[in-house]
């Protein structure tokens, strides 16, 4: 197997009396789609500006393309796009001075970068609003808009922190569906999200991250499958009820989780047990079958559920 | 991999990058820089030059500006103060922008470009609206038969330089400022509004009393003005004094640069 194109060991950053990221392990392959998944808080957004090398660490080592992003910021800047949480867009440029300028901050030469402009309004389905101010764009045109621009200087490794949130259901599918292709091309994908949909969309291998450590590392089903039941039934009998049969069903099923609206029983056949349940003359007001998500395996590993 | 990036050639001109591109975005405010630049000049110079001028030149004649019409006196001042104006509003804005209204420093940063880089990069474009503010002005000090052309040209380089010292310590405080909401109070009424009244600008520093005399020897715009009539009229500055004018100016220049390019670096690094 190649050398991993990022490498991080024991990576640490404190603000003052606060651990951010708490020793944390991973390596990233040349081509992989690599996720990190946690809640608001987990330490995502932190280790994403020290692997885009902008921040520095406390402690522990991180290799970027073999070099310390804290040594080397603009060489190994030079080989990463960069999509952050915030848009930071130039509002009062328009669509192609935006990717223009940016073009610039890379050295490019003109001729290389009006050329790339255009495949890049095509990828970014934004060639009718070329000459369009960025601040008269829609939240979904934007983020196509920083996605494109981040990818202006043909980077080794794309860094997307958060890419979908705040978008609309439909804007986030055309983001999936961009991004897929750049996973389709082989380029290296970075990207933290709360999104347990977005995460088992786009991610090869993710790690699950929470308070700052790495809970647990797989891919999207290997994690499923390690930390969950194939099917979970979801069941509701009104707030206060809840918590009165949930002793009695508890025994019905492999493992249960109780949230403040349901109950997640965890069994592989999910229908055989609702069946059950009725046999026990016991009648949820709502009932639902589903598969196992990456919401799960958080719930399994955290006690929470990612978005609260 | 783009082989197309030259790291070296972005260390050695990344600055320059940041300027062309903060020049693209004044372009896009052309009419309003160009109607300040016109405008301002126009109404201090019809303001002074037949009202005030007229005044102070019946009462005294021309014996307390060693005898230079009144309106020339104060034109050097006005030119540096104008290109302090120019600087001011080409830094302040834009570093306040850059970090905390549309955090366009942050996505300068993700590329090779550095916090240095940034930092001189609007710094250079300031002096470029500077330049531009005091070159209209100077035109217009010839227009209304102020100055003759000549050795005054140097106006427009001195008028650059107090520019630029006082530019390069407010680049530093933006960078500084997390709350910009009381800045812009005080920085208009307590720095500038003081810096432009005791400077020695509408009248010799010398005729003020001793105590208040501190304030235009901070001031790069009194050190700007003695220049600037030194430059245009013989005023009768010692070479001693343009000496310690020059060097109070590029020593502000110099400090004030450092300090903004150390500050710049370490607020995008956290």
């Amino acid at each position: 197997m190649s050398k991993p194109l990022i490498s991080v060991r024991g990576l640490t950053k404190v603000f003052g009396d606060f651990t951010a990221v708490d020793g944390i392990d991973f390596d990233v392959a040349k081509g992989e789609s690599f996720g990190l998944l946690g809640p608001n808080g987990a330490g995502k957004s932190t280790t994403m500006r020290i692997l885009a090398a902008t921040s520095t660490r406390t402690s522990g080592t991180v290799e970027i393309l073999d070099k310390d992003p804290e040594k080397f910021g603009p060489l190994v800047r030079a080989h990463l796009g960069i999509v952050p949480q915030e848009d930071n867009l130039d509002g009062e440029l328009t669509v192609t001075e935006n990717l223009y300028i940016y073009g610039r901050y890379f050295g490019l030469s003109k001729k290389f970068i009006k050329a790339k402009i255009e495949e890049l309004l095509e990828f970014a389905q934004l060639e009718e609003k070329r000459d369009v101010k960025v601040q008269a764009l829609s939240g979904g045109m934007k983020r196509r808009l920083t996605i494109a621009r981040g990818l202006v200087s043909e980077p080794d490794i794309l860094l997307l922190d958060e890419p979908t949130t705040g978008l609309d259901p439909q804007a986030r599918h055309i983001l999936w569906d961009r991004l897929f292709r750049l996973k389709e091309q082989g380029v290296t994908l970075v990207l933290t999200t709360h999104f347990m949909d977005e995460a088992e969309q786009l991610c090869d291998r993710l790690v699950v991250m929470d308070k700052g450590a790495i809970m647990a590392e797989g891919s999207p089903q290997g994690l499923i499958k390690e930390y969950s039941s194939k099917e979970v039934l979801e069941v509701r009998f009104g707030s206060d009820r809840n918590k009165e049969v949930a002793p009695q069903l508890a025994q019905m099923c492999e493992r249960m989780e109780t949230l403040p609206d349901r109950l997640l029983m965890y069994t592989e056949d999910g229908e055989k047990l609702l069946e059950q349940i009725a046999a026990a003359k016991m009648h949820p007001t709502t009932s639902l079958v589903r598969r196992s998500s990456l919401e799960d395996v958080f719930l399994r590993l955290t006690g929470r559920t990612l978005i609260e | 991999m783009n082989t197309g990036i030259d790291v070296v050639q972005i260390q050695r001109f990344g600055a320059l990058y940041i300027a062309a591109a903060r020049l693209r975005s004044m372009a896009k405010w052309k009419s309003i820089i160009a109607a300040v630049d016109i405008g301002n000049p126009l109404f201090y110079l019809i303001a002074v030059g037949v009202g005030i001028g007229v005044l102070v030149e019946k009462g005294s004649g021309t014996s307390g500006t060693s005898g230079i019409k009144y309106i020339a006196f104060i034109a050097p001042a006005l030119l540096a103060n104008s290109a302090i104006a120019a600087v001011m509003d080409e830094t302040v804005f834009p570093t306040i922008e850059g970090f905390k209204w549309r955090k366009l420093f942050f996505a300068q940063n993700a590329t090779p470009i550095t916090g240095r880089q940034i930092a001189l990069g609007v710094y250079l474009s300031a002096l470029c609206r500077a330049l531009f503010s005091v070159s209209i002005y100077y035109v217009l000090l010839l227009a209304f038969n102020v100055v003759d052309f000549g050795p005054s040209v140097l106006l427009i380089v001195v008028a650059v330089l107090g520019g630029a010292a006082f530019g390069a310590i407010i680049l530093f405080a933006a960078a500084i400022i997390e709350n910009h909401d009381q800045f812009f109070n005080i920085l208009g009424r307590l720095v500038i509004m003081p810096m432009f009244l005791f400077s020695g600008t509408f009248f010799p520093l010398s005729s003020m009393p001793i105590y208040l005399q501190p304030i235009g020897w901070v001031s790069p715009l009194w050190h700007a003005t003695e220049l600037g009539r030194e430059a245009a009229f013989d005023y009768g500055v010692s070479t001693l004094m343009v000496s310690v004018h020059i060097i109070f100016l590029s020593v502000l220049v110099v400090i004030g640069l450092l300090l903004s390019m150390r500050q710049f670096e370490r607020r995008l690094a956290k």
